[in-house]
Order: C-alpha cells, then structure tokens, then sequence
C-alpha cells in the first residue's frame, strides 16, 4: 500500500478507483480499460500539477516521505563495492551516520550518510538519522581517510538534525559538528554534498560543506525545522507551513541564494514514485560534479572551497 | 503623584543635569541580593554576595581585557541587511531596527583591537542584547574581520560568545555562516597566532557548533551555560528531569570540552599570561645565564621572573622592556 500525503488525496482517490475497475471483470471489459485509460491519464495530470507547484511546507512533506530513497537506498544504487566501515575509533558506532568506501561509475570514493532507517525496527536503530557526536566523529575519521588515499568524498544528507540528548551533549556534540565542518572544509579532494531530502541545520552542514553542494529538487535544507522556528517566533508549532514559506528551505529558493550549486530534477510524483529514475539523475550529476573538479589540484580544491563559504552572506 | 514626576523631577533633573537612573538597586537573579548599581558596575557585574557571573554588555567585557581599559573598535561598516524579506508576527527589518535603537549597534558583534598584559589581540565580543547574540550574516562578517585584522597585526584573536545560535530570521544564510566562521578562524590559525574563545554565558546553538569549539584554548566564565541544542527542546525529545547543572561550564570542565573555569575577575590576568606564554615563548631577554662561581647578590632580574604570581602591572611592564629590548 503506498503512503499517500494529506495534498495528495485527490491522487490517492483516482488511484483508488483505476485499483477497484482494474479488479472489476465483466461483460463490458473493453470500456473499463478505456475508462482505466483515461482516470489513468487524468491522474497524471494531477500529479504532474499538484508536483510542480509544491508549496516549501509540501516539499517538507515529501522530502520526509517514509518511502523516499535513504542515504543506504542512495548508496545501493550509485555506489559498487560497497564496504560499510564502522566507528569512531573513541567511543561508538553510530548507526545514524553511515560510510565506508566503494566505487562510483569505477571510481573509488569514500561515502558518508545519514540514515533515516528504512523499517520502524531500523529507524528505533539508526535514532530516526539523528547523529551523535560519535557520528560526526566517525564522519571526520572517513573524511581524513579520504584525503590520505586522495580519494574524492560523497555525501548524503538527510536528516532532522544532530540528536539533541543529555548523552549527545556530555560528549560533545557542539565541538564534534565542529571538528566535522573544519575537516569538511580543510581535505584536498573534491568533496560533493547532495541534499537528498532533509537537511536539517547544524546536524546537515557538518558534512554538506563541500566543493559543490547538490539538492534533490524536492529536498529541503534549513537552519531550524519550520515547527521550530515556528514554535518560538510565533509561538506556536501550528505556524509550521508559514515558518517553512519565510525561511526560504526549497532547492529553488536555496539556488538563487547561492547556497546550492546545482538542483538534481525527480521524476514527476516524487522520487519516492520512481526511485530507479531519481537516483540515476543523482548520479549523472554527480558524475559531471566530479568530472569538472577532477583536474584540480588538491590546495586548490581546499581553496576554492574555503573561499565560497567565507563569502556566505558577505555584504 | 504626576505633578511630582511631571514638574519636579524634571526640575531636579535639570539642576543636577543629568538624568536619574531608574533602577539604583539590582537584584541577582541568582541569590535575590540587592546591589547598588555602582557596586556592580565596579565589581565587573559579578554578585558580591554570590559570585554569580552576571551578562556584561561588550564593552564592558572589552574594557574588561584591554590593559588600561583602553578599547579601539574597528568599523564594521554597513550594518545587518534582510536578505529573506523575512516576516513572522514582526518584520525581521523591524525587529533589526529595535535592537539596533536598544543597543546603538549594528549588529550583534563588537571587534576591537589593543594589547592584553602587552599582547597584541584582537578581540570579538558578541552583544546578547542585539537579538539575543544571534548570528546572522554580518556578525558572520565581524567575525571575518576580526580573523582577518589579528592576522594582519600578528595579534591574538580571541573572541568572547555570548549567543543563543543562529539568527533563523536569516534562514539558510545564518546556517552559512557556520562553515563561514570555522573556515575564518582555521585560515587565522595557520599563522601560528592563538585563539582563544572566551565562552560566556550563554553559548549555545550553531555558535557552539563551529568556531566557538575551535579554539586553541577555551576558557569559560563560571556559571556559563554552553552547549549544543537547548534545554526545552532536549528536555522535550527524552522527557527526562536534565542532570544537576547540565550545560553548565563546570559539567563541560568535567567533560572535557574547556580548558578551565575562570573567575571574571581573574580573566585578564589568566587569558594575559596564557597569551604569553604562547605568543612569547623565548626567555626574557633579561634573564642572563649567570656563572655559578661569581654568583652575587645583584641577580634581581632573575629573582623578579621565579617569583610566581606576578602582579598583572609587573607583567606588563616587563613585556614592555622585552618587547623594547627586542626592538
């Protein structure tokens, strides 16, 4: 059964009934088909329609969609190879945080994600994708691997944010985004962030500052969750769908600021209706990313992306 | 009564000419005791009763570190824009043009410049009062600047936190300048000066997760509250009692994350010494190497650098004939 969203009822009701005259069997089978037919082309419209003027608190939805593709669904379809690599080294593993090496379209690369889960069992396991310090420190272990063996970084962020607990906070929470964003910031191999659904705050950045920074083109990325913002400046969690409007969360808002490079295109309904398409298009763009940056030197790399993120908001 | 405060206070005012504080007492928010507001001013705002560490604006915390008081601000120039157009009951230019009227700033951030014990530093101060310290695209910008000028004066860079976190009313741009700030202070770094963050109260949010855990030295206020995400909304997430004193710049000794916990009253004195013995680490010039057989009485000197705690005024005018002896 799919899981449809509270804005698309009226695609879940046409699905609804192509469904039920699909298992009606009679006499008259020919008219059902053209009457399939064409509920089945009304209902494209719609999705098409409703998809291509999502509202940023619709996009917050979609982006939270449970059946969306994950960071491990991202890594299954793009990455060869795979070798998941676990821990800190100091204190934990943290299933929020995943990475390890493996190859992309031949070429080796380090990965590094955060995992939502992807059944209720896994998501009690990987805390809902929110990372403890262990998780940003493993991050920073992957990250200076990457840059001993030269091997370019992928990330995949898609997360509520950085797991706000009196156990995350004894052991440094704050400083291990930190260390997280300055390792970020100071390897010398390209390092490409894709967005691929919620980029939630501080918990996202620490592994997003990257030489490019890509975003599924319903995947959101904000400083706080709209119920947040909304929450302290109106007052009220229920002010979530206007916090989302003024804080400016789209690929398409987040472009014109500058603070994306480029917004990866999702099959129409969502990646969710077609995971195969979505993350193809991951990858080509990925694939160009790294094509175009595979020809700098490595201070330059370090350089130029320390100079794009100085100028972050500069007057 | 309004005849009293309409025609004579004003009267009075007019002979005394100047106008009458409101409040002459104060009340610490820690341990209830009045205090005379002079008294607070000249014990640096801390509770003679309780010693508990009240907010102190800018520049009094700069006035506070700079030896003789002595504080040069640099221009920040154009002050915070509205980059989103950003509206929730309030305009967010309109909430920017009541804290700049409350505060007489542009934004959240004084930078100045001068010499702490005689060492050159450049030292960022976040103002709380400005919309709760929170960082937007131009105290990203101070920030930036200060990196910039200690590197250029070959100064010490410290910078003195005092934020609830990100500006949001900035959106994704306030998260920006998370990167911004650590790749400021990473590029200071590289010229081998120190810096220092001086963590006051309070110290949370997106501030603490990037330049304010990067320093090579972090030394707190006693009482300071620091951390990463805020009490409410922890406290909502587990539905747990927090810990006694959680967030607390002791609980972040004891765990680790500080250098040390230090006394307001004492700040200048450690943070001098520190930057000394960091910034100036070749021995005193007039520290000579005296032949054991011929030892005499006359090594003062010598006697003045053993004797450990020196007065802060000792130490600066030592520093002041090593750096002329240099010269």
């Amino acid at each position: 059964m799919r899981h449809f969203l509270d804005f698309e009822k009226p695609i879940a009701d046409l699905e609804g009934k192509i469904e039920e005259l699909r298992h009606l069997t009679g006499s008259d089978e020919l008219n059902i088909d053209e009457e399939v037919e064409k509920l089945q082309i009304k209902m494209e419209r719609q999705l098409r329609a409703t998809y291509q003027k999502l509202t940023a608190w619709q996009k917050v939805q979609v982006a939270r969609h449970p059946d969306r593709p994950h960071a491990n669904a991202v890594i299954d379809h793009l990455i060869d190879d795979f070798n998941p690599l676990a821990g800190d080294r100091g204190f934990a593993e943290d299933l929020a945080m995943v990475g390890g090496i493996g190859r992309f379209r031949g070429r080796s690369v380090v990965v590094i994600g955060t995992e939502k889960g992807a059944t209720t069992a896994d998501r009690v396991k990987r805390n809902f994708g929110m990372a403890r310090p262990e998780g940003y420190r493993k991050a920073r272990r992957l990250m200076e691997m990457a840059d001993r063996f030269k091997l370019p970084i992928l990330t995949f962020v898609d997360t509520a944010g950085a797991y706000p607990g009196v156990d995350a906070e004894a052991r440094g929470q704050a400083e291990a985004i930190a260390k997280a964003i300055e390792t970020c910031l100071n390897v010398r191999v390209p390092l490409i962030a894709s967005i691929i659904g919620e980029g939630g705050s501080g918990g996202a950045v620490a592994i997003a500052a990257g030489n490019r920074v890509l975003m599924f083109e319903h995947a959101v990325y904000s400083v706080i969750s709209p119920e947040g913002c909304a929450s302290i400046l109106w007052r009220s969690a229920e002010f979530a769908k206007d916090a989302a409007e003024a804080l400016k969360i789209t690929a398409q808002d987040l472009q014109k600021l500058g603070v994306i490079d480029r917004i990866v295109p999702e099959p129409v309904g969502g990646a969710h209706r077609d995971r195969t398409t979505a993350l193809d298009a991951l990858g080509d763009a990925i694939s160009e990313e790294l094509g175009a940056l595979a020809s700098t030197e490595g201070g330059q790399l370090r350089a130029e992306r320390r100079d794009k993120f100085l100028e972050m908001g500069a007057a | 009564m309004n005849w009293l405060t309409n025609a004579v206070l004003p009267k009075i005012q007019a002979l005394v000419g100047r106008e009458m504080p409101d409040n002459l007492w104060h009340k610490c928010p820690a341990c209830g005791q009045m205090i005379f507001h002079a008294d607070l001013a000249t014990n640096h705002r801390v509770c003679s009763e309780c010693d508990h560490h009240m907010r102190l604006p800018p520049m009094e915390r700069l006035k506070l570190l700079f030896d003789g008081g002595l504080v040069e601000p640099i221009e920040l120039g154009k002050p915070a824009i509205d980059p989103l157009k950003f509206r929730d009951r309030k305009r967010y230019s309109d909430r920017l043009r009541e804290a700049q009227s409350k505060t007489g700033r542009n934004d959240a951030i004084v930078v100045a410049h001068g010499t702490i014990e005689g060492n050159a530093a450049v030292v960022a101060a976040f103002d709380f009062d400005f919309m709760g310290g929170s960082m937007g695209s131009s105290v990203g910008e101070g920030l930036v600047r200060a990196a910039k000028l200690a590197e250029t004066q070959d100064a010490a860079l410290i910078i003195v936190p005092s934020s609830g976190g990100a500006r949001m009313q900035e959106g994704i741009l306030s998260l920006m300048q998370m990167p911004r700030t650590v790749a400021a202070v990473e590029r200071f770094k590289e010229t081998g000066r120190p810096f220092v963050v001086l963590l006051t109260d309070p110290t949370t949010g997106g501030v603490t997760a990037s330049f304010a855990m990067l320093g090579d030295l972090h030394i707190s206020e006693p009482g300071a509250i620091i951390g990463f995400a805020g009490q409410r909304v922890i406290q909502e997430t587990i539905r747990e009692q927090l810990p006694e004193g959680f967030q607390k710049a002791e609980y972040l000794l004891e765990h680790g994350m500080v250098d040390a916990v230090v006394h307001r009253h004492k700040l200048k004195q450690t943070l001098g010494g520190l930057l000394g013995l960091l910034m100036d680490p070749e021995p005193k010039a007039d520290v000579v190497k005296l032949d054991p057989a011929s030892e005499t009485p006359a090594s003062k000197p010598v006697e003045a650098n053993a004797s450990a705690p020196m007065s802060s005024a000792d130490r600066v005018e030592q520093n002041e004939a090593s750096k002329k002896s240099k010269a």
